[in-house]
């Protein structure tokens, strides 16, 4: 079989490569040169040309400052889903965690229980999920009318509620960390399926002789959390966290913005302007949570 | 459900918590029911935030236009309807597209199950220059939001060639927008939606799996691209059958793509929902968007239908698939 030319070994790597050319191809043709051109879009004004093709003149950073500076809504979308971001992510990450230990313990109707947890996974695209939100609101206007009703005859209400709170002592911040977590618990809950998913997958891959272990040694079971649960599946807290951030960012007004930019308005450059600088701030995100993240795990092999 | 279930309940659910210090049992015992009953409390509590919605939109689905302003009509209809469901069958001309759509998404999810498996393979099992940073760019494929390449995507498909080659032939460039192809080249070259997390979970598959199989089949005179199709495809279907799901649904679900290639309504039936509102109000001159969001309700029913039958009948599979597919690793 052999022929004198190539070792074995490089017969091998030909193989290897033989196996991802499809991706290596795809990668090269529609990310990587599409990268490119989104950065010289971004650096340029684009006119579109009658036969559909287009004509990039280098205007240098004007879009960027255009987008950065005057446009009206830009910085304040990006801003907030930033904040809604990193607001989110300790919430769904511990309640995704909570849920999966939930569903891993054995009970009567666990796998109805898991079956209804992984729904939103399947209602994920534009229309259900206006019309999920219209369908919540209802819910949650049903409760808010009903606390005005009762507000006015019995003289109480939410905020007072949230004075009291004030009153108490704790930190402002923290009550309004509190009260937009549970303003966006519907939204919260839909987005943690995924990473319900991925926690129960790793608990289940803790070996059971471990607890069998502490158990004997007489460990409780908060230390048997503390102890083995949670470094044992640490390594995946990072997957979530990444995971949460880029599915967050693939329904993020900030892509619906570069959207409407792009293809209503035409504005070729700006849309790229904004898509990069939207990328670049989240890949940062990413890169600093990560190295947050790396350092507190625990790698088991 | 009474006090007893739940007892029986917990000593089911946790021998964890058991300890070794002696308590009294009364005071365990206590401690287990109020357990388990706040265990329960807040499953239910988080399903209904769950189904709650869905169960507003089915049961609106089945309004008349005079339950919707009556005030005292909640979730339960007074006079209960099937107007809205016929409507929403024409207007998504429903079979049809049904059809038309799970074409789509069967073949979708059938080449990336093929081409993201080979993917992996190749980065599990070979050793060639640059593995690491190749992997590392099926990783950035994975994080990249997609709408930081949907511009010269967009222009790319817009005047689609090979080299200059249809060009030089034909004269003019060949506009694949407005039909399926380009989700299907996409998906052909592995870079379709989330091609990226497949490779991941097909890599780490393939690498749990024992390199005794492939050395076996070797000896055994099976050349390379026949152990891969013959044996390693077969051993890797915990893996493909989460993918498969895991694209059915993302796929079915994808607006992004759909709308960004113009894709026909008429074959993929969620982007068809998104504008059967329009739709209703201009054909069946039903201004009032109170009524023609019933029909929308409706048509939300019609849709998550399919892919709930699909999820339930691999929803076992998928979960077993996702424990053992390495995901984890």
């Amino acid at each position: 079989m052999k022929k004198g030319r190539f070792t074995l070994r490089q017969k091998r790597a030909a193989t290897g490569l033989l196996f991802i050319l499809p991706w290596l191809i795809g990668f090269l043709v529609y990310y990587v040169r599409s990268l490119i051109l989104t950065v010289q879009f971004s650096l340029s004004k684009v006119e579109i040309l009658q036969t559909g093709g287009y004509q990039t003149t280098y205007t240098g950073l004007s879009n960027y400052r255009f987008a950065l500076l005057e446009h009206a809504k830009f910085n304040q979308i990006l801003v907030n889903s930033l904040r809604d971001i990193l607001i989110d992510i300790p919430f769904i990450i511990f309640f995704s965690l909570f849920m999966a230990i939930l569903l891993n313990s054995k009970f009567k109707g666990r796998s109805l229980v898991r079956v209804i947890f992984f729904l939103p996974i399947l209602m994920g695209s534009g229309a259900v999920l206006r019309s999920l939100e219209l369908a919540t609101r209802n819910i949650i206007g049903g409760a808010s009318a009903m606390i005005e009703e009762l507000s006015a005859a019995n003289q109480i209400n939410i905020s007072f509620l949230l004075y009291v709170l004030e009153d108490l002592g704790l930190p402002t911040t923290l009550i309004d960390y509190i009260t937009g977590l549970v303003s966006r618990i519907f939204e919260i809950v839909r987005a943690s399926s995924v990473q319900i998913i991925i926690f129960i997958a790793a608990l289940q891959s803790i070996p059971n002789s471990m607890y069998e272990c502490a158990k004997i040694e007489g460990a409780t079971g908060y230390e048997t959390f503390w102890k083995i649960t949670f470094p044992m599946v640490s390594p995946l807290i990072l997957t979530n966290v990444v995971y949460t951030i880029v599915d967050f960012f693939v329904n993020s007004e900030v892509v619906d913005l570069a959207y409407e930019v792009a293809f209503t308005n035409y504005n070729y450059g700006l849309s790229a302007a904004m898509s990069t600088i939207s990328t670049v701030v989240v890949c940062l995100i990413l890169a600093i949570v990560s190295a947050l993240i790396t350092k507190k795990t625990f790698y088991y092999n | 459900m009474n006090i007893r279930d739940v007892r029986g309940y917990y000593e089911k659910i946790s021998e964890i918590a058991s300890d070794v210090t002696f308590r009294s049992r009364t005071l365990n015992k206590a401690k287990s029911v109020l357990l388990s009953i706040f265990k329960l409390i807040i499953i239910v509590g988080m399903s209904y935030i769950i189904l709650g919605p869905v169960i507003n939109i089915v049961s609106n689905s089945f309004f008349s236009p005079s339950d919707v302003y009556n005030p005292s009509v909640f979730m339960i209809p007074l006079s209960p309807t099937l107007e809205n469901f016929k409507r929403a069958f024409t207007r998504l001309n429903y079979w049809s597209t049904l059809g038309y759509t799970m074409v789509y998404i069967v073949s979708i999810t059938l080449i990336q199950i093929l081409i993201c498996s080979m993917v992996g393979y190749g980065f599990a099992r070979f050793e060639f220059p640059l593995k690491k940073l190749l992997f590392g760019c099926v990783i950035v494929t994975i994080v990249l939001p997609a709408h930081v390449i949907m511009l010269p995507i967009y222009q790319h498909f817009r005047m689609w060639d090979i080299f200059g080659i249809i060009q030089a032939v034909t004269g003019k460039t060949v506009n694949l927008l407005s039909q399926q192809t380009p989700m299907y080249l996409m998906t052909l070259f592995g870079t379709g939606l989330r091609s990226g997390l497949y490779i991941y979970i097909f890599r780490q598959f393939f690498r749990g799996l024992p390199k005794e199989i492939e050395e076996a089949a070797l000896i055994d005179g099976a050349g390379i691209w026949h152990t891969y199709f013959r044996i390693m495809l077969r051993n890797a279907m915990p893996a493909a059958i989460s993918v498969a799901v895991f694209s059915m649904v993302w796929q079915y679900n994808d607006m992004f793509y759909a709308r960004l290639f113009s894709m026909p309504t008429s074959k993929n039936l969620t982007f068809r929902l998104s504008t059967i509102q329009a739709t209703i109000e201009f054909v069946d001159q039903i201004k009032d968007p109170m009524i023609s969001q019933l029909a929308v309700y409706a048509g939300i029913t019609l849709v998550l239908l399919p892919i709930l039958i699909i999820y339930f009948v691999l929803q076992k599979y998928f979960v077993e698939g996702i424990e053992r597919s390495g995901i984890v690793g």
